[in-house]
């Protein structure tokens, strides 16, 4: 690792993504050395790098850490119930088609507690670009045991280490129709950008895990040294193999991380199936919600 | 403003209150539609999918009741009205987006049409078991609106009601229906889309660069600004300020919380909805709401040919309690009489807003089916005496 010679100060504002931040929410509530901050910085890169109509964008939170980038991004945003941030996106895609739509969340809010919806929302190719950060355990409530937990990793709630087998995360987003399915860790600064944006060019159930650091609780209770000490054993655990077949990429504890682009492909999106079928069965009789939204004005 | 005319099935039918439930919601500006299935309400939701497609409405069978809520709330911050419809344990599921709701003080009704409960409990059959569940829920401090029509017709005029007070308020409105209402077939007229008066989204004036999403005036009630505009807005369900972000401070607690329930406890003159009938001389006052309203008026009926002097308060919003109405009463009865389709909730707050000053006489029924009316004529002669 380089390390820094001299610290330039940049103030605040000069911040090369402070126009995509809040930067009246300063400084932000994670951890020194926690992941979430990279993969936040890689996802307004690619907005900007895909010239995105922020004002079209809106971004969905859950609860939990990564649940508050919902919070630290200037754009319409939303830091839901725990679980529900899917759910929540759903009806904001279906109130207004044009928009934009992030669920950007972590492992136990999305496929624990949120896991039915992920699944369904997956099924029905909704449009929603998913972002999930997955540290392999619950964080904000002190490092309980996680339903991406690696077996034998210990946690707060599986004190002898976890013996639960853990979701593999991109396979169970590619059986239940995701049509894009990509996973990176978060020193993958190049890759994550732009598959960030190259999601955001597609439509339907776009999914993309990010593997980060919790320097606080996973690296601490599994002794693991400090959270950078894992950034840099994830990036260089990680084995890039572009259209991995995704049974194959589940993580272990402590050992490779398949990264890339897993699944690239067209498929119908709900709304995309919605009108063709209505189209088909009423002809000229469907009157489609508009894509500026449902809403009537007087 | 006036309904939009792509919505109303202006006409003279023969309805039940479910299709009545969703011709109210459709009149009403009703775009957006989540739900999942569930007896006895599953026809409000079957009559929108089959006219939703027709006038611009998406309809959305979710996972399951939690989805249905959070989608709900979604919709509605595109500015399009947004239901979704359940019975109890669809309900249950359900609070914890409703609690998300009064925190975001986001626009939106929620049917429930109840059946016996605890648990799956009666799934076909009537109950009024939810009222107290309406009010208290989900968790923490919050005040919503709760309406109970008594007929199909009712059902229609009280569910565009309930989008206006939803508008008016930003705050999810109940509609707690009974599975008697919702199954039962009456004469449902449905005016012309120009006699039916709607509550828009009341759009922020103010400029993005200016506009704090939770700053209120006289009113309490914020300004909306809807995604997609170009507010760049937050919001959350955490405690938050005036710009919605998250403050977590007993001073903000107090403030944010308090706003959200004096918005409606301060307004509740203008929410209450109620039918007093013979209140005046009365010697005993019936308190009913819902199908058991309807079996309560033969009830007061044959009272009065024992002699007694019956009047009858109908409560037609269960929630904010019509509590000056019932002090006011209790100065001048001996006692009110509460059937209801429960073992005594609304008897209590009956009770606690008599204060003493009358009895309260609960006719409790524990579900599956309507009072007999006698059971509420004895207790009326008892009240009496």
């Amino acid at each position: 690792m380089s390390t820094i010679a001299e610290r330039v100060p940049v103030r605040p504002e000069e911040h090369p993504i402070a126009p995509y931040i809040r930067m009246d929410r300063m400084p932000h509530i994670w951890c020194p050395t926690c992941g979430i901050g990279t993969v936040v910085k890689c996802y307004a890169k690619a907005l900007e790098q895909a010239a995105v109509d922020l004002d079209k964008a809106v971004i969905v939170s859950g609860i939990g850490c990564t649940g508050r980038v919902a919070g630290y991004m200037k754009l319409d945003g939303f830091h839901t119930t725990h679980g529900r941030a899917i759910p929540f996106a759903t009806g904001l895609k279906l109130g207004r088609p044009e928009l934009l739509v992030t669920v950007f969340s972590g492992d136990g809010d999305l496929v624990g507690i949120g896991g039915n919806h992920f699944i369904h929302a997956a099924r029905r190719n909704m449009d929603l670009l998913v972002i999930l950060v997955n540290n392999f355990i619950y964080a904000m409530t002190g490092g309980q045991n996680a339903p991406t937990t690696p077996l034998s990793a210990r946690s707060s709630t599986m004190p002898f280490g976890n013996f639960e087998r853990p979701f593999n995360l991109p396979h169970l987003a590619a059986s239940c129709g995701a049509t894009y399915v990509a996973r990176w860790t978060c020193l993958h600064l190049r890759q994550l950008t732009k598959a960030f944006r190259e999601a955001i060019g597609r439509k339907g159930f776009r999914f993309i895990e990010v593997i980060t650091p919790c320097a606080t609780l996973y690296a601490r209770l599994n002794k693991l040294g400090t959270g950078l000490n894992l950034m840099q054993f994830y990036h260089d655990s990680a084995e890039i193999r572009h259209g991995a077949d995704t049974r194959e990429v589940d993580i272990a504890f402590q050992e490779r991380i398949v990264c890339g682009k897993f699944l690239d492909e067209e498929r119908p999106t709900f709304l995309e199936m919605m009108h063709e079928h209505y189209r088909k069965m009423l002809g000229d009789r469907y009157v489609p919600t508009p894509p500026s939204g449902g809403m009537i004005r007087g | 403003m006036k309904a939009d005319p792509a919505g109303v099935l202006s006409g003279v039918h023969y309805l039940d209150g479910d299709f009545a439930c969703g011709e109210g919601a459709m009149a009403a500006g009703c775009r957006f539609v989540a739900g999942y299935p569930i007896t006895p309400s599953t026809e409000v939701v079957e009559r929108i999918a089959r006219r939703f497609p027709l006038m611009g409405g998406t309809f959305i069978q979710m996972e399951d009741e939690l989805a249905s809520m959070a989608a709900v709330v979604g919709a509605s911050w595109t500015g399009t009205k947004s239901m979704t419809v359940t019975s109890g344990p669809g309900f249950s599921l359900m609070m914890e987006n409703i609690g998300l709701a009064t925190m975001m003080e986001t626009p939106c009704v929620v049917v429930n049409v109840q059946r016996g409960g605890p648990s799956t409990g009666l799934p076909t059959m009537v109950g009024q078991a939810d009222m107290m569940q309406a009010r208290w829920g989900s968790h923490g401090d919050y005040e919503v609106i709760a309406l109970c029509p008594q007929s199909p017709q009712e059902t229609f005029d009280l569910t565009v009601d309930a989008f206006n007070l939803s508008e008016r308020y930003r705050v999810p409105v109940l509609m707690m229906m009974d599975e008697c209402v919702g199954h039962m077939t009456e004469k449902v007229v449905i005016p012309p889309a120009d006699g039916i008066e709607v509550a828009p989204r009341a759009l922020t004036s103010v400029p993005p660069e200016q506009f704090l999403p939770y700053r209120v005036n006289g009113r309490l009630v914020p300004e909306f600004a809807r995604a997609g505009d170009g507010y760049r807005f937050h919001t959350t369900g955490l405690t938050h300020d005036e710009r919605g972000y998250p403050v977590m401070s007993v001073e903000c607690q107090q403030l944010c919380v308090s706003r959200l329930v004096q918005k409606i406890r301060g307004s509740a003159d203008d929410i209450v909805r109620f039918e007093d009938t013979d209140t005046e001389g009365a010697e005993v006052v019936v308190v009913a709401y819902g199908i058991t309203a309807r079996v309560a008026r033969m009830a007061i009926e044959l009272a009065r040919r024992k002699g007694v002097k019956v009047g009858f308060l109908r409560l037609i919003a269960v929630w904010p309690f019509p509590e000056k109405r019932v002090r006011d009463l209790a100065r001048r009865v001996k006692a009110f009489v509460v059937p209801e389709i429960n073992l005594g909730q609304i008897v209590l707050e009956v009770e606690r807003c008599a204060g003493g000053g009358a009895g309260a006489i609960a006719v409790p029924h524990a579900g599956g089916s309507v009072h007999d009316p006698e059971a509420i004529v004895e207790a009326i002669v008892r009240a009496a005496r």
